[in-house]
């Protein structure tokens, strides 16, 4: 079987000279990929270069949404972390957009230094790394709820920005890649599946 | 479907469409990453996963500003409309199923519901035409529950499906080839799938079936298709002679009421929209709208029941990474395979199959993330360990009607173009709830034979016991007009001609009787054929 990931763009080209023979389409694959091209690079243009400016949250709390992504996927000996994949511009740009998001990350991230404040005297960022994984351990599971009330909201909100910071992640080009995910291209043949190992 | 036949057939046909034009190199998001848009396919505050995430082919939504509908208490009824010409064909999962000689003759066979006015022999040289016309990939099987069609060659299996396969076959389930509106070969001058998996995107090769693409652009080579788009019909109006003679409709770009004439009108806004028109044409003769004489207009409606589970197989950890995508859907289904024998309940449904290691998306790692908690390197290690051993199913099965299911008009309010708008009633009975049971025992069975834990976890009680989705939730609602050869309990004839007025036609989902465990598009589609046929006859002999 002879597959191999030609470049999209080729495959376009190919399907557009293809389809000019008496197709009843109207349509130009090559135009539409030059159309997607064109909206990703204009998007990365309205970026202003270098540093990130949060749209919802404030510059502390966007800290510390760093900092918790991080925590969340880090990188590690095969890929990237959250922050490099780009979570935490996801999530501030959601949070943005959602007044339930806003509820849930924004007063989320303000529990954490209201808690952190009560147990240690400070917010969570000015805590030392080891007070900030005994936060985490004690937020990252249910079962610490049921045996401590006082951590419910803290635990949902963990649960709610584990969730999106996966989501981040995982649609990102590296997270795509730590998957190794291997597909989005078009192929002349589909060649069903690879032997199963034993 | 209705205005190529009407058009090919010689008569001039004026479409009126709610939504836009597509324009699928623009629109359709085809080979797009999820990192190419600034909100990944969650949509802006992330309210796309609802509605089938970002990627999604244009205009199809469960809300639609300005366009409301409400839900009697308890009913909680959804209902998916897409606003863009060729509709839902542009989002549906082509998943094309002819019914079975038995889903025509229901009453007969259990006592429960209607029989059909028509044979499946009067529809089955129109499945013939649609799917030698449109592409449908598929095996003869010679399964009763589901009829042999004419078929493209189907796409050989991905590993999850062999393996779904080897499990089924050791529980004498049947497991057979999926039946899908893709072209595994060029076809009637479309090309052949590139296999990106991405059907519900919108294709910009049309190589899958969307009305948009395969049956308006021969409908408007004919010179004598006429569409208009932003316009939403109102009320058919009624001349004295007791015909329709034109729809009016709200112009949505100026928001004028504006009216075209016709000597026949062929009413297709999916089974509820259309209801919704019949009911909204209040006349002299007709004061309860037009078809509702005998008040069956929003009756009997149903959609599929739908029940959904997942599991995780260990013995796909293994599998070396390679292209899973495929075509945009499964590439094996289970029919029905319970018919020749007694069941708790009537009727039956079919299991569509996913999983395996598709494009990384928005929630794909939800499940993952309650399941395991905590963070850090572990959990990344996890989600590449997991990642592509999933493997889920869709069951998706017949709803008897029953009389707490229905819409009607809402007595108080109308949308933002000033047409009333719809009520829900939907309850599911214990019918269905034995069936979503029946599924969840079904699916649990499957994934454990292939030696895979079960994460589904379902109720027997509450609002939705053993899953069941919502009604409205599989898109699948049809009966709101349904055809009958008796006019007191139906609103059409055997050819989608309204009882009331002859040169009124419904050729969506409303006319269909029973809702069998198939997915209504291709029947939809042969019945509007073959209502088209009838209308070009008619027209001929100067009857309308």
């Amino acid at each position: 079987m002879s597959i191999q990931g030609i470049s999209r763009r080729d495959v376009l080209k190919t399907l557009a000279m293809s389809a000019a023979g008496g197709s009843v389409l109207q349509v130009i694959p090559l135009e539409a990929a030059e159309l997607a091209h064109q909206m990703v690079k204009k998007q990365k243009a309205a970026a202003p270069a270098g540093r990130y400016s949060p749209k919802y949250f404030t510059p502390k709390q966007y800290e510390t949404l760093i900092s918790l992504c991080d925590t969340i996927i880090p990188k590690d000996e095969k890929s990237g972390g959250a922050v490099e994949a780009g979570a935490p511009e996801f999530i501030d740009l959601l949070t943005s957009e959602n007044e339930e998001f806003q509820g849930r990350l924004g007063g989320g991230l303000m529990w954490l230094d209201t808690y952190c404040i009560d147990h240690y005297g400070k917010t969570y960022m000015e805590c030392a790394p080891e007070q900030r994984k005994e936060v985490a351990d004690l937020i990252a599971y249910r079962k610490n709820a049921k045996a401590t009330p006082e951590l419910h909201q803290g635990v949902a909100f963990f649960a709610f920005l584990r969730n999106m910071t996966c989501d981040g992640f995982y649609t990102s080009k590296i997270g795509i890649e730590d998957l190794q995910y291997i597909g989005n291209v078009t192929r002349s043949e589909w060649p069903g599946c690879p032997p199963l190992p034993e | 479907m209705a205005a190529k036949v009407l058009t090919e057939g010689g008569l001039n046909v004026v479409m009126l469409e709610a939504g836009p034009q597509v324009y699928p190199e623009k629109d359709y998001k085809m080979l797009m990453w999820p990192y190419e848009l600034p909100h990944r396919g969650a949509g802006v505050g992330g309210r796309a996963s609802e509605d089938f995430g970002e990627f999604l082919a244009p205009n199809g939504a469960w809300d639609i500003e300005g366009e409301p509908y409400t839900s009697a208490p308890g009913a909680n009824f959804r209902w998916f409309r897409s606003r863009i010409v060729g509709g839902r064909t542009n989002h549906w999962g082509r998943i094309a199923l002819r019914f079975a000689p038995v889903d025509f003759q229901s009453k007969t066979r259990d006592g429960l519901g209607d029989d059909w006015p028509i044979t499946y022999e009067d529809l089955a040289p129109y499945y013939d035409k649609v799917e030698s016309y449109i592409g449908v990939f598929g095996t003869k099987e010679n399964v009763s529950s589901a009829p042999d069609g004419v078929f493209l060659p189907p796409p050989k299996p991905r590993c999850t499906e062999i393996l779904i396969k080897k499990a089924c076959d050791k529980l004498n389930i049947t497991c057979i080839p999926a039946r899908l509106a893709i072209l595994t070969k060029a076809h009637n001058g479309r090309l052949p799938c590139h296999y990106c998996g991405q059907c519900g995107r919108g294709c910009t090769t049309a190589s899958n079936f969307s009305s948009s693409q395969v049956l308006i652009p021969p409908a408007m080579a004919t010179g004598k298709l006429t569409l208009i788009t932003g316009a939403m019909a109102r009320e058919i109006v009624m001349s004295k002679d007791g015909k329709a003679e034109a729809v009016s409709y709200i112009d949505k770009a100026s928001k004028t009421e504006k009216r075209v004439y016709a000597k026949a009108i062929v009413v297709a806004a999916s089974a509820c929209e259309s209801a919704r028109l019949l009911l909204n044409s209040k006349s002299t003769l007709f004061p309860d709208g037009l078809g509702n004489s005998t008040g069956n207009v929003g009756k009997y409606l149903t959609d599929s029941v739908g029940s959904d589970g997942w599991g995780e197989i260990p013995a796909l950890e293994k599998m070396p990474p390679h292209n899973h995508d495929g075509v945009g859907g499964m590439h094996y289904y289970v029919p029905w395979w319970k018919f020749d024998r007694k069941n708790d309940f009537p009727r039956g449904y079919h299991i569509e199959l996913w999983g395996g290691r598709d494009m990384p998306g928005v929630g794909m790692f939800d499940g993952l993330c309650r399941d395991e908690e905590g963070y850090g390197v572990q959990l990344k290690r996890r989600a590449r360990q997991v990642y592509g051993t999933t493997v889920g199913f869709s069951g998706r099965g017949e709803m008897i009607p029953n009389p707490e299911t229905y819409c009607e008009l809402d007595p108080d309010r109308v949308d933002q173009w000033g047409i009333p708008i719809l009520r829900f009633h939907f309850k599911w009975s214990e019918y269905e709830l034995r069936q979503a049971k029946d599924m969840q025992e079904t699916f649990k069975s499957i994934i454990e034979m292939m030696g895979g834990t079960y994460k589904t976890k379902t109720r027997i009680d509450g609002q939705y016991p053993f899953g069941i989705l919502p009604g409205g939730k599989i898109i699948h609602e049809v009966g709101t007009a349904r055809m009958g050869a008796d006019a007191r309990t139906s609103v059409l004839n055997g050819y989608c001609q309204t009882h009331d007025v002859k040169n009124v036609f419904v050729t969506d989902g409303a006319p269909l009787v029973t809702n069998p465990d198939k997915n209504p598009t291709l029947t939809i589609m042969a019945l509007s054929w073959r209502a088209s046929e009838y209308i070009l006859d008619e027209a001929k002999k100067g009857n309308i």
